[in-house]
């Protein structure tokens, strides 16, 4: 019955969901190709939730449409639908042992024989032979991946996951994230994942969409939006970013020229979101380079000066606080490629970076800088 | 009744001193002392006693006294005499039973998942009838359904009963009076289990294909197994052996084995007869009990 329909994008079209007066997805319109990988990002609350849960015919929408291939399917009961949810709970039934878990699908639609595919299923997540145990017995690694393949198996046009990793420890996450990828290339379904962990976003998704306040504030591929963000918010969503309050002046010659705090700067037109009124002047941590002093600024790069007010050695990097002259506190960081020296915290410093790696975007006159990132989950529950 | 146990008993305790070992190993029994006590004392040593009772040489009474003869053959004796009140004992239980999951399944099941903040007001419902006495509870129902009630006489207005049709005095009003009053018994272990029941799961069952009546016949039902199986038990083994609403509700046409056991106690004071017949009805509710628990307890609830 489900297969029957006509396959294709699934497409969201002013979908709006309201709480009394709380509005949690307000006015969405996207389009996820036929067999992408697609990431909602998001802090919590934004609504990313909702939308899947719209999606999968858990939540009905107060208008709006969710319509795959051409069949609009936000009023069919989620029953219904070409589309299976894995669960942020995982929600697998206690008391069904996992081969009956992952045909629970498939025996609700009156299919006999299932033992093949369920085979099948169990060894696609590598649970052979796990089949006549209980989900108690098992491990919240392998809950997740029965939860998958509970899903999976039914062959939807749109699996959907409901921030499946967010129980898994940091080094299972990661083995995860890999894994679902490799099954999401093999079996070719259009996956819809919620999460709030930026990192997993871009390792997963071919597209991500970055979602705040039941809006979608940017869509596109992970290093297109993480290189040229389209908002404050997602600046320093996805990633980190040194936002500096200041006034375009205009664009002339190929650059946008702007003051910021009594200097001059200008960022190549391509990658300015706004050419006049108040900006923000965006630079990636890492894009910063730290030297002693302003002579040993290369030509055609652009600086700030400031004190070093605190280094963390992570590994990696070194991260450095920057103070500048007008107290506000940049972030850099230096990979530790041993080819750059350490500098002392208390020490002037300059930072500075190439034009063609900075960013203007508009800004809300009363906005000022803004340094550090969009902390959202408790900062031990993401990675 | 285990099906939310957990699958692995806990890890043994760590081996304690030696010294404390013995008085750590007496706990347990020390403390199942008092109970045990009072079981022996209030149900073991009559239980010794009314079976003895059972085999007294039934010619005898109170007044010449009784004799020990393990007269064997008052059980088919009193089974021949009692039959049909053993039937209908479990036939009228069997029915309230009925109509007791009819109402109390979906009154447990939408107090636990979907009452939100007066869960507990209505669960006091549920449990304030008992702060009266069975009895009074009982004599109302007989009010309710006397022939000059408003019951009745509506019935009557509508032609759902003859114009001297009667409520009181039949087996319905048994019935009913039996559904009524060990309701609770099946509500309250059956909203325990629902209460657990976690929603999600039944979110996973209709986005996984399943029905609403299907997400209920395969998650649902057997994830309140536990609390059916407790509730039917406690709900049919004290209604079996009820005489109380057969006396007040009915006539001797709707008496049950109850009501025989109590004549034979207290108004013919036949004691191997009412022996016989307690060990009977017991024999037949454990009988009952026993094969429904294999039943509810190795079906592959599937």
């Amino acid at each position: 019955m489900a297969r029957e329909t006509p396959a294709g994008d699934l497409r969201l079209a002013d979908l709006t969901k309201r709480f009394g007066v709380f509005t949690a997805v307000d006015d969405l319109s996207l389009t996820i190709e036929q067999g992408s990988f697609f990431a909602l990002l998001g802090a919590s609350g934004c609504g990313k939730t909702t939308t899947l849960r719209m999606i999968a015919g858990l939540e009905e929408p107060t208008s709006g449409q969710v319509l795959l291939g051409d069949t609009d399917i936000a009023r069919l009961r989620p029953y219904k639908r070409p589309v299976n949810t894995v669960f942020q709970s995982y929600a697998l039934f206690p008391h069904l042992d996992i081969f009956e878990n992952v045909a629970f699908g498939l025996r609700r639609r009156g299919i006999r024989s299932v033992d093949d595919e369920v085979a099948r299923m169990l060894s696609l997540v590598q649970l052979d032979g796990y089949g006549s145990r209980r989900p108690a017995q098992l491990s919240g690694g392998q809950q997740q991946r029965v939860a998958l393949a509970r899903a999976l198996i039914n062959r939807p046009q749109v699996l959907l996951l409901d921030e499946p990793l967010g129980a898994l420890d940091l080094k299972l996450r990661r083995q995860m994230q890999i894994e679902l990828k490799r099954i999401q290339t093999e079996v070719g379904i259009t996956f819809v994942h919620v999460t709030h962990d930026q990192e997993e976003a871009m390792t997963m998704a071919d597209t991500v969409a970055v979602m705040n306040a039941g809006r979608i504030e940017q869509l596109g591929a992970p290093a297109d939006i993480y290189e040229f963000p389209a908002t404050a918010f997602v600046a320093n969503f996805l990633g980190q970013s040194n936002l500096l309050a200041g006034e375009a002046t205009g664009a002339s010659g190929g650059d946008v020229a702007l003051t910021a705090h009594g200097t001059r700067f200008s960022v190549p037109a391509g990658r300015s979101r706004a050419d006049h009124g108040p900006v923000h002047l965006g630079v990636r941590p890492e894009k910063l380079i730290l030297v002693g002093s302003a002579d040993q600024v290369p030509a055609g790069h652009q600086h700030v000066t400031g004190v070093v007010t605190d280094a963390s050695y992570v590994g990696v990097s070194t991260q450095y606080l920057l103070r500048t002259g007008w107290g506000t506190e940049l972030s850099v960081f230096a990979a530790n490629s041993g080819t750059s020296t350490p500098v002392a915290v208390g020490s002037e410093a300059v930072a500075y970076w190439d034009p063609r790696h900075a960013f203007l975007l508009p800004r809300d006159a009363a906005d000022t800088d803004r340094t550090s990132p969009v902390l959202d989950e408790p900062v031990g529950a993401s990675s | 009744m285990t099906l939310l146990a957990p699958t692995r008993a806990g890890h043994p305790p760590p081996a304690p001193p030696a010294a404390r070992s013995g008085r750590r190993r007496l706990l347990p029994y020390l403390l199942l002392l008092p109970g045990a006590a009072w079981l022996l004392i209030f149900f073991g040593v009559p239980l010794v006693q009314l079976a003895a009772a059972s085999l007294y040489d039934p010619s005898g009474s109170l007044s010449t006294g009784y004799a020990m003869t393990w007269a064997v053959s008052n059980y088919p004796d009193v089974l021949q005499a009692y039959w049909p009140q053993f039937l209908r004992s479990f036939g009228y239980a069997g029915l309230a039973l009925v109509l007791a999951l009819l109402l109390g399944y979906p009154l447990a099941y939408a107090i636990a998942q979907k009452a939100g903040r007066w869960k507990n007001l209505l669960l006091v419902c549920v449990v304030a009838p008992m702060f009266t006495s069975f009895l009074v509870r009982t004599l109302a129902w007989k009010t309710i359904l006397s022939d000059n009630g408003a019951l009745v006489g509506l019935l009557r207005d509508v032609h759902l009963l003859a114009p001297d049709g009667r409520l009181l005095a039949t087996p319905f009003a048994v019935v009913l009076g039996l559904t009524y009053n060990f309701l609770p018994f099946l509500v309250l272990p059956l909203y325990a289990s629902l209460e657990r029941l976690d929603p999600r799961l039944l979110e996973a069952a209709t986005d996984l294909y399943a029905s609403p009546v299907q997400a209920f016949r395969r998650v649902t039902l057997p994830l309140s197994m536990p609390g059916l199986v407790a509730g039917t038990l406690l709900f049919f083994i004290p209604a079996s052996g009820d005489y109380i609403n057969a006396e007040l509700l009915g006539t001797p046409n709707e008496y049950m084995i109850g009501n025989v056991i109590d004549s034979a106690f207290l108004v013919r004071l036949d004691y191997p007869q009412g022996a016989a017949l307690s060990f009977l009805l017991m024999a037949a509710i454990l009988a009952v009990v026993f094969g429904y628990l294999r039943r509810a307890g190795t079906e592959e609830v599937l």
